[in-house]
């Protein structure tokens, strides 16, 4: 399990966090939501310990604030949303980053991660020389590197994601969104900052709804991916729609879509 | 399957380090007098003893002055091959930050105030105080350059050479201000440092660099992963599992301790730093689990080839060596600058 408890955050007297708690479980793949400027991100920095807070945030049963980095590695791996790096390194330099420091690592894992993003045959490329969505598919491969069995020992693992599509194009969202759903699958947990809304509710089983640094909604995707919640959260008239035969979400802001065809 | 890098960094330490003990041979070898090598061996093993002239050049004047060449290029080149990793810019250096400046400033104090500094520090330390000044001077200049150039786990490139920039005019008013209440006899040893030489060697020397060095080579080979994963930036370098304080903390303390020992022997020689994990890069790759102890090898060659070039230029007199590595790795530097104008984006 993730739990953060009252975890609350302020630049000077600004505040970005306002006493926030959060669970998340494992096989579960949680997507935070919200406007710009919401909290989404921040959040996500609060729960991996990269920004200090007040309150409690216990990851796999470790606490943050007080667990090592090495030990806090060893159950969580972290995507941010870009990763420039300043020398020329390959992408399998890159993803070998990722293995931590014991011996017995498969020295084969860098390239299987890198099979797994669709990066086979980009060994040898310099980082610097691929594209941003290269770029972050090579970081993911990295981090999944850091964390690829779901499971160790019983014990569910966990991914964080900024944003992970971001830069993406939509063949190679979907590929990576079905990685995360995988991870969350065989057992391990995924917590995602994600703008599309129509990919959240396509893959996430639970949906945290932020604005202005509160969480407004949190819970099962039809339930917190309702017009009117959408509409609050974001400012703009916002209808979902569940076609058939798919029965898939897809939601549009209200703008886009022709009134009354349903 | 892809050329591993890291396989050819560890073939290269076998290369370097014969790389290195043929250029020793021959900075042994060579010199002003015409000493050979050979003849002074020889009449060492049939036992003439170490007073012929032969001899007590080989002894006292080359040996130390190869030993302490190479002590001041490995530590020189590990500074800087650290100092980039931690600052995350390859144009990170000792030299051009003004660290080297800092640890000079250390050395000048020692030298003009030495027995009226705080803490009664000169009885304490005796003739280790200029090589303490010198690493304190060093340590202080890099905790100054970190803290300015660096916001929320991010160096701005700019602000970094800038701050070098003011660094470096700061000691060097500093030291302006010593040198204009020298002695004469003061003055003649502060010339030694502005110019950067390894001509006063000598096995005392030695004993100061030479264990600093290979110490401050050692703890910062165990670097290694942590600045591979600083290259991610500092919160990902967490959450890849490195601490990152303690990484920081441990190659500040290495790369101040290696430049102090640098400089309290042989002045300010510049260039070294930058030059050396350069071309490794281009040859080996970022990696720096064999870029370190490459820098080592490698820096150690170099310093020793500029300074058997600095002993034949002018012969018989002798170039301070700080003014070849300036000739040679100056317009390197701007090669640098040329090739990653794009990359660096001032």
């Amino acid at each position: 399990m993730i739990r953060a408890k009252g975890i609350t955050l302020r630049y000077g007297a600004k505040t970005i966090l306002d006493r926030l708690d959060f669970q998340a479980r494992p096989t579960a793949l949680t997507a935070i939501v919200g406007p710009n400027g919401s909290g989404k991100t921040t959040l996500l920095k609060a729960l991996t310990g990269e920004t200090p807070c007040t309150g409690d945030v216990t990851v796999a049963g470790y606490d943050i604030a007080v667990t090592p980095a090495w030990q806090l590695a060893s159950v969580r791996a972290v995507l941010p949303q870009s990763t420039p790096m300043s020398f020329p390194f390959q992408a399998i330099e890159v993803v070998r980053l990722g293995l931590g420091q014991g011996l017995s690592q498969d020295a084969r894992l860098p390239y299987r991660a890198l099979a797994r993003v669709g990066l086979t045959g980009y060994e040898a490329r310099f980082y610097q020389e691929l594209s941003g969505g290269e770029q972050q598919r090579v970081q993911l491969a990295r981090v999944l590197c850091q964390v690829w069995e779901p499971m160790v020992a019983g014990q569910p693992r966990w991914l964080f994601l900024d944003e992970p599509v971001s830069s993406l194009d939509i063949g190679h969202q979907l590929q990576v969104m079905r990685i995360a759903r995988d991870y969350a699958d065989a057992g391990g947990g995924v917590v995602a900052v994600m703008h599309d809304l129509n990919l959240s509710a396509m893959f996430a089983d639970q949906v945290v709804l932020m604005r202005s640094g509160r969480i407004v909604a949190d819970g099962r995707v039809d339930l917190v991916l309702t017009d009117e919640n959408l509409s609050d959260a974001y400012d703009c008239p916002v209808r979902t729609r569940r076609p058939p035969p798919s029965s898939d979400w897809y939601l549009l802001p209200q703008a886009a879509v022709q009134p009354d065809v349903a | 399957m892809v050329v591993d890098r890291r396989q050819r960094a560890r073939q290269l330490h076998g290369i370097l380090a014969l790389v290195l003990v043929a250029v020793s041979i021959t900075s042994l070898a060579v010199g002003a007098s015409g000493t050979s090598l050979w003849r002074a061996l020889w009449s060492l093993a049939m036992g003439a003893g170490t007073t012929t002239t032969e001899a007590v050049i080989l002894w006292e004047i080359r040996a130390p002055r190869t030993l302490l060449g190479a002590c001041v290029g490995a530590a020189l080149a590990v500074s800087g091959a650290v100092m980039q990793g931690l600052f995350r810019n390859p144009l990170a250096d000792p030299g051009l930050l003004g660290v080297s400046a800092g640890a000079g400033l250390g050395a000048l104090l020692a030298i003009v105030v030495g027995g009226a500094l705080p803490f009664g520090m000169a009885g304490v330390f005796g003739d280790a105080l200029l090589p303490v000044m010198a690493f304190v001077g060093a340590w202080a200049s890099m905790m100054v350059l970190y803290a300015v150039a660096t916001r929320s786990g991010r160096t701005s490139v700019a602000t970094m050479l800038l701050a070098g920039i003011a660094l470096g005019a700061l000691t060097g008013a500093i030291s302006g201000l010593l040198i204009f209440h020298a002695d004469d006899l003061q003055l003649r040893e502060l010339t030694f440092w502005q110019l950067g030489s390894l001509a006063g060697s000598s096995w005392a020397k030695v004993l100061i660099a030479g264990p600093v060095v290979l110490l401050a080579t050692l703890i910062a080979t165990t670097l290694a992963r942590g600045l591979n994963g600083l290259a991610l930036g500092e919160a990902s370098a967490h959450h890849i599992g490195i601490n990152v304080q303690r990484t920081k903390n441990i190659a500040i303390l290495a790369v101040s301790a290696a430049t102090g020992a640098a400089v309290a022997v042989s002045g300010g020689i510049g260039f070294v730093g930058i030059v050396v994990p350069h071309l490794l890069r281009l040859a080996t790759g970022p990696d720096h689990h064999g870029l370190l102890v490459n820098s080592a090898l490698l820096g150690a060659s170099l310093l020793l080839m500029a300074d058997i070039i600095s002993r034949f230029v002018v012969a018989p007199a002798e170039l301070p060596i700080g003014i070849v590595t300036a000739v040679l790795g100056a317009p390197f530097f701007l090669w640098i600058l040329l090739r990653r104008r794009s990359v660096v984006d001032l």
